[in-house]
This record gives structure tokens, sequence and C-alpha cells, in this order.
């Protein structure tokens, strides 16, 4: 089995999880921007946390295998505060780094004006940039939030197969699914969903447009629910290919959007899953954005 | 899980109180613009003991304010703050008095879902029962539906918070309320 994890925090993870990650089948990972748990006070801390996810976090993950990408943005709660609004001019020099695949996460948590107004900045944003936005549901009135972030993106213009609307559950995703963008779904030891929930949503809506993730961060959460939801699908008759499609295919075709995603093998690991190419294609998507070397070496077609 | 008294432990004066914020803003006759901004201070500055004891002692600060308004809105800055961490402690402190009676209805109905979210108890919630309304009824049932398709369990806290013909029995009511 070979797992993309479309979100994770592995700024909150240690090398144990990295190593466990690896030998489950990760081999990579979208690491979106976040918060703290403790709330942020100003731009500098902001910039640093870029830095260290677009930087440090990406080499301390190819030391395990495991490819590293960031999504770049302001997150919601800290949408509320002046004092990290001043972060948004920054973001278009971070959203021009080829280690960045998207916009995010962005997103409601507790619908303000605010809120409403840096959404509608960073749909913009990946607009300008050509990105794919991750956007965030709410914890609090998620279905509420759910159909008002459907809105401001209908608004924006952005073509909704470049969203995707993350931490779906049984009674948001339907919203989502009859819009045409993405739909996320974060597996949780005991929130958000499950993998026997998840392989229900599967069963009854197929696996199109579906995108599965860990969301691991500080709290309570298990880098491993990715590899675990696979296997659930097994269990529940799915085929291999349909599992590869969930947890890799989709998460390619997805951050493929930017141009910039390389998911080749890094020197010294391998793929993982059954094949070093799948269908014959050495799964570098989006070369023409790619360096020169690295498409050489990608030997991509 | 996180109980009020312990919260309310530390917003009564645990370490940390520096000679005590309460004491020392209590202080008759300062300007309002001299208490705000040490309040700010005290609160921006201070430690997570710290800052629940500013958020325990800002609704007596507001109400010995001959012109409050600027207190006031010092106060509703740091209580959005504290709404916005992940410290049950801090977001307990914060849905206390003060914001009972000054946090505007959108911020203080979220405030009292993200309780429920943390599993802190409501009992420590100023006036919930009087500011308790249609749309924060709404947004609880929205939750329960979610628990509910979940197959997980609804708090008895969160029960309370639903409309009136499904607050009233079990589970089965509960669904056939809606």
């Amino acid at each position: 089995m070979r797992i993309f994890d479309p979100h994770i925090h592995m700024t909150s993870r240690t090398t144990d999880d990295y190593e466990a990650m690896y030998a489950a089948g990760v081999r990579a990972v979208v690491e979106p921007a976040f918060w703290l748990g403790q709330p942020r006070t100003g731009v500098s801390s902001y910039l640093d946390y870029f830095d260290a996810i677009t930087g440090w976090e990406r080499f301390r993950a190819s030391q395990f295998g495991i490819r590293h990408h960031a999504a770049i943005a302001l997150n919601p709660k800290e949408a509320n505060d002046p004092r990290c609004r001043e972060v948004l001019p920054e973001l278009g020099r971070y959203l021009r780094r080829e280690s960045v695949v998207a916009v995010g996460e962005t997103g409601y948590d507790s619908m303000t004006p605010e809120e409403d107004e840096v959404l509608e900045t960073h749909l913009d944003l990946a607009k300008r940039h050509g990105l794919p936005v991750v956007v965030h549901t709410p914890h609090r009135d998620k279905k509420h939030g759910t159909q008002r972030t459907l809105d401001v993106v209908a608004n924006s213009g952005i073509a909704p197969e470049l969203v995707v609307l993350d931490h779906l559950n049984e009674v948001t995703v339907d919203l989502v699914a009859e819009r045409g963008c993405w739909m996320g779904f974060s597996i949780y030891p005991d929130t958000k969903m499950d993998p026997q929930r998840m392989v229900a949503i599967l069963q009854r809506l197929g696996t199109e447009r579906m995108l599965v993730n860990s969301a691991a961060d500080w709290g309570r959460s298990d880098p491993l629910l990715t590899a675990e939801t696979g296997r659930a699908m097994l269990d529940a008759g799915f085929g291999a290919a349909q599992v590869d499609g969930v947890l890799w295919e989709n998460p390619v075709a997805f951050y493929g959007q930017s141009g910039r995603l390389d998911v080749t093998p890094l020197p010294g690991f391998e793929l993982g899953g059954d094949a070093e190419l799948f269908e014959g294609n050495s799964i570098l998507r989006g070369a023409a954005a790619m360096p020169a070397e690295a498409e050489a070496t990608a030997g991509a077609s | 899980m996180i109980s009020m008294h312990e919260s309310t432990t530390a917003r009564a004066g645990g370490p940390g109180g520096r000679g005590g914020v309460a004491a020392s803003l209590a202080r008759a006759g300062a300007p309002a613009i001299v208490v705000a901004d040490e309040l700010e201070t005290r609160y921006r500055s201070g430690d997570t003991e710290e800052r629940i004891q500013v958020l325990g002692v800002l609704d007596r600060i507001v109400e010995e304010q001959a012109a409050p308004d600027l207190v006031r809105a010092v106060g509703i800055d740091l209580v959005r703050d504290a709404l916005r961490t992940n410290d049950p402690r801090l977001v307990a402190a914060a849905m206390g008095p003060f914001a009972g009676r000054h946090l505007g209805d959108h911020d203080w109905r979220h405030g009292v879902v993200k309780l429920v979210f943390m599993g802190v108890p409501l009992a420590g919630v100023a006036r919930l029962h009087e500011r308790a309304d249609d749309e924060l009824a709404r947004m609880a049932e929205d939750l329960a539906e979610e628990r509910e398709a979940a197959g997980r369990p609804i708090p008895d806290d969160l029960r309370a918070l639903l409309p009136a013909p499904a607050a009233a029995g079990s589970d089965a009511s509960l669904e056939k309320g809606r």
C-alpha cells in the first residue's frame, strides 16, 4: 500500500512517527499551514513557521524517505487577530516556492466578517498563482459553515476542481459532492471521522474526488490512520486499485494541479506499493513547472 | 476534560499572580486608559494562570468604571483572544460574567459550543439560560445531528441546549423531534 497523506502537521510529530509512517507505506505528505494551539501574536512568528514547513520540515521528512510539500495561508482562527492579518501581503512570495503546492488551510473557524474577508483573499491568491486550495470546514456550526464556504467558493469564480473542503463528515459531504469540489476527510482516533465511517461514505458515494488524511497534529491524532482506512477498505471488499486511487492517485491528481508536485522516490528509498511505475507512468506530475534536472532525473513522459 | 473547579481555582488566584491582578487593578480612581492598558499588558505578558486571573476580574473592573467603554472594549478583545486558544481553562475563564454581560451574541454562542466540544461543563457559563436563544439551539441541533450520524453520544450539556421539543426526552424522541 502506498500512501500520500494530503493533510498532516508534521512539525508537531516526532521522528518515530516518520519511521512508522514510512513502514506503513507513506511516501508523500502535504503540510498545510495552521495554528500552534497557542495563538500567534505577529507576523514574524508566521514567517519563521512558513520557512520551517517549506525548509527544515521538508528536509526532515526526506531523511525518512517521505516527500514533503506545503500549503501556505493565514489560518482561520488567527484571521481574527489584526496583528496576524498583516501576514497576508507576505503570502505571495511563499506561494511562488517550488515546495508549495496549495493555498491552505483557509476557511472558517467562528464565521466572522474577518474570516469572510481572509477566505476571499486566499481564493483570489489561489487563482492568481494557479494553485489548489485546502479549505478547513469549522468544528462548530459545521453544516452552516460548509454551506457558506461553498457559496464563497462559487462567488470567487475559482474552478471547483481546484478546491478541497476538508474535515467533512456524513452530514456535510453531500453538500460538497454536488458542487464538484474535492472532498477531504480527517480520520481521527475519536472525533471527526473513523476508518469504518469513512468506508461507509466511500461505499455510498464512490472514490472519485475523495481525499483521506490523518490531519495529525499536536492533539490526539494518529498518522497511521490513513493506512488503517486502506485496510478497512480492503476488508469491506474494495479492490487494491480503489485503495490506491483514494490513498495515492487522488492526492497526486489534486495537488498535481499546482504543476509542482514531485512524488518520485527519494534517493535510497523505494516507492512502496505494488510497483515503482504505475500504469507505465513515473508519477511525476506537472513536469512543465519542474526544474530541468529534476525532470531529467525522473524521466517523466 | 477539565472541571470548572480547576478553572475557578486558577481564576481565584493560583501561582504566578505577582501580588494579585485584582488588587493591582482595583486601585480606586485610576483613569480608564491606565486600567485598560494594565489589563492588556497583564494579559499579554502573563502566563496562563495570570491570563485566567485577568479574565476573572474583567467584569468587576468594568463595573467600577465611571466611563466603561474603553475598558469594556479591551476586555472584549482579551476574551476573543482567549476563545481562540485550545486551552480549556482559558476558554472556560473567558465565558465568565464579563462575557455573559458584554460579549456579542455571535461570539458568545461560539464560546458555548466550543466548551461543549472541549467537554467543559457549561455550569460555569455566566447567564447561560438567560442568553440561550433560538440560534444557539439551532447550532446545538446541528451538532447533535453530526454526533448521531457518527454514532457518538450526545452529552447532557448539549442535550440541554437543544430546542424544547427535542430536549424533553430520550434519544428516540430526539430523532423524532427532527
